[in-house]
């Protein structure tokens, strides 16, 4: 049954409320073997080319165009916002993407560069990457980037706190990060790559949605193994089955790792087949990739031109 | 009973690794009643990946000294004499006579060792000092040209392909090669012989299949920088000279007669897929107070 649909039918019936914190030592475990046959089933089917131009465009409408290297300066975050805003001169037609998610020393500098654009401005922040710190510094982190006007927040959870079992602590935290983001969207990234076996990431999906996030995350980037699809799929049920307890939608972002069309779309398809056409949307659905605009770009031209294409023709982001 | 005879499947090669086809599909060339072996049918995919895996191999293959290229070079050589006989049989399994064959063989081996010895004394041919009447030191010289594409000779299915790959990797090219659609089998049996001849995998990728179905795609493929057809049929070489002004690709078209032939053995089928740099060098000052750099 579409979500959308069940869920009006169980506001209808009084059923829509807060639901109540699970303990979430007892959360479910995953089937990690039928997660892999499931995957497989995406990853061999074929899409015909009607349907792979209207999917790429849709990806690229759920980008967030990210740069997080220590190396960035001023000029390669200007560079990043045109990019954003202008994919490719000889295709005006293109949608612009979601995002463009920065540091937040640059996210001034960003809202200024993309005022008047539909593009909006996110920011990691709370310590990130490892989120080594204390719960004051990452507040005024996040703090720091909300009142430079970011519209979104990625926030990192304490995977070592998380390891030792304080589950209260890594939940109060994020509740905490959530208040001072005010109206800003927030992303909770788990880094499924610390966190071992699919349970666990179930588990911090579970731990991350019932804080508060807006949208969970699979990772930062800077570890590998960074999204994949079987962590993904983990994530789209935690969404799903607290959607069906609360009837409130909650995003998913895949980030890291996902550089081209084909691995994108095969997100897509996991998205559509767990969740429904409702979250087919930037609103709910965001990809955290710095190549793969480019990559996606290229397909596009592909099946507009006929002929296979080279990076040497598409702008640097 | 009889055995009943096992024939081999011979698969493609792309970025040092030996997959199937994409599409799943082969055929089965003849010799008169003779059938050779199965063969990928490559699609228009693999000449993608084959691509991609050139591209990505392009800067460690350039990267790499001259002299190492030439080593590597003459590594292939020294891999293919140690398997000369299998060749042989093979030619003579294509249609060769048995002294055609070992002649085909011995002259592939020895293309090789000649472009393995110019692997580091082109550039010094081809480069050049230019005069220029300014107070820049200027001076020419070859780099490689890229990704190239190669249609190889429809006749010859060894030395063919030798002939037009050896020239291509002394520039330091990576290449994406069709074979001899009719003589496919040297050609993999070949990229058995460079994959063990450290030859770094993606270097050369060399598919089988139709000609009518991948020639359009390698000469319109916006990420090959060059096209070697070597060959004589017009309306295809209409074709690739057509589909490669899209992205101004370089070609070459090379009949390859007579291929025993050592007028073959020379420096200038290098220089065909070679770019000319030059270099503008500021210096102090010239004239007859001495040389400013």
């Amino acid at each position: 049954m579409d979500l959308v649909i069940f869920a009006e039918q169980q506001a209808f019936m009084g059923k829509s409320r807060a639901p109540q914190i699970p303990d979430f030592r007892l959360t479910p475990r995953i089937d990690q073997v039928g997660v892999g046959e499931r995957i497989s089933r995406i990853t061999t089917r074929s899409i015909k080319s009607n349907a792979k131009l209207q999917g790429l465009k849709m990806i690229l409408n759920m980008i967030d165009l990210t740069t997080l290297e220590g190396a960035d300066t001023r000029g390669k975050v200007s560079q990043l916002c045109n990019k954003a805003k202008f994919l490719h001169a000889s295709n005006p037609d293109l949608p612009t993407v979601a995002a463009v998610c920065v540091y937040p020393n640059f996210v001034s500098q960003a809202k200024k560069a993309l005022l008047g654009s539909p593009i909006n401005v996110a920011s990691v922040a709370t310590a990130f990457p490892a989120g080594q710190s204390s719960l004051d510094v990452k507040i005024a982190d996040t703090k720091l980037a909300v009142d430079n006007g970011a519209d979104e927040v990625d926030m990192v959870i304490s995977r070592g706190r998380f390891h030792q079992g304080e589950y209260n602590y890594v939940f109060d935290e994020i509740a905490a990060v959530k208040e001072a983001c005010g109206s800003a969207r927030l992303k909770v990234i788990l880094e499924t790559g610390e966190l071992g076996a699919l349970d666990k990431v179930r588990r911090a999906s579970d731990i991350a949605i019932y804080a508060g996030a807006d949208f969970i995350k699979t990772s930062t980037g800077k570890i590998s193994p960074a999204a994949t699809l079987p962590v993904t799929c983990v994530m789209l049920e935690a969404i799903r089955d607290y959607f069906y307890e609360s009837g409130t939608m909650i995003g998913m972002k895949p980030a890291g790792g996902i550089s081209n069309s084909k691995l994108a779309l095969q997100y897509l398809m996991l998205v559509k087949e767990t969740l429904g056409d409702a979250w087919l949307s930037n609103q709910w659905f965001r990809y955290g990739a710095s190549s793969l605009a480019n990559d996606v770009l290229m397909q596009i031209e592909k099946q507009r031109t006929g002929n296979y294409q080279s990076k040497d023709y598409f702008s640097k982001d | 009973m009889g055995r009943v005879e096992i024939m081999k499947t011979y698969k493609i090669y792309i970025g040092g690794a030996f997959p199937r086809t994409e599409s799943g599909r082969y055929y089965t060339p003849m010799n008169g009643e003779k059938a050779l072996g199965n063969i990928c049918l490559s699609s228009r995919k693999d000449v993608r990946n084959a691509v991609v895996a050139a591209r990505v191999t392009h800067n460690k293959w350039a990267g790499k000294s001259a002299a190492n290229r030439s080593q590597i070079l003459y590594r292939i050589a020294e891999m293919l004499e140690g398997r000369k006989n299998q060749f042989i049989a093979e030619l003579i399994l294509q249609g060769s006579t048995k002294s055609q064959a070992a002649k085909e063989v011995i002259a592939s081996v020895d293309r090789l060792i000649y472009y393995a010895g110019w692997c580091d004394k082109f550039s010094q041919v081809f480069s050049s000092v230019n005069p220029v009447a300014s107070a820049h030191f200027n001076f020419t010289a070859p780099e490689p040209m890229g990704v190239v594409s190669i249609i190889c000779k429809e006749e010859s299915g060894l030395l063919g392909i030798v002939s037009a790959i050896a020239p291509v990797l002394a520039g330091g090219n990576t290449c994406v090669l069709l074979a001899s659609e009719q003589r496919p089998l040297c050609a993999i049996t070949f990229a058995e012989v460079l994959n063990s001849s450290d030859v770094p995998g993606g270097t050369v990728n060399i598919l089988t299949g139709k000609r009518s179905e991948l020639i359009e795609h390698m000469a319109s493929h916006m990420d090959v920088n060059g096209f070697l057809y070597c060959g004589t049929d017009n309306e295809e070489i209409n074709t690739v000279q057509q589909l490669a002004v899209e992205n101004l690709k370089r070609v070459t078209i090379s009949p390859l007669e007579d291929l025993l032939n050592e007028d073959h053995n020379t420096p200038y089928y290098i220089d065909d897929f070679v770019e000319m740099k030059t270099t503008w060098h500021p210096i102090e000052k010239i004239g007859a107070t001495g040389s400013g750099y």
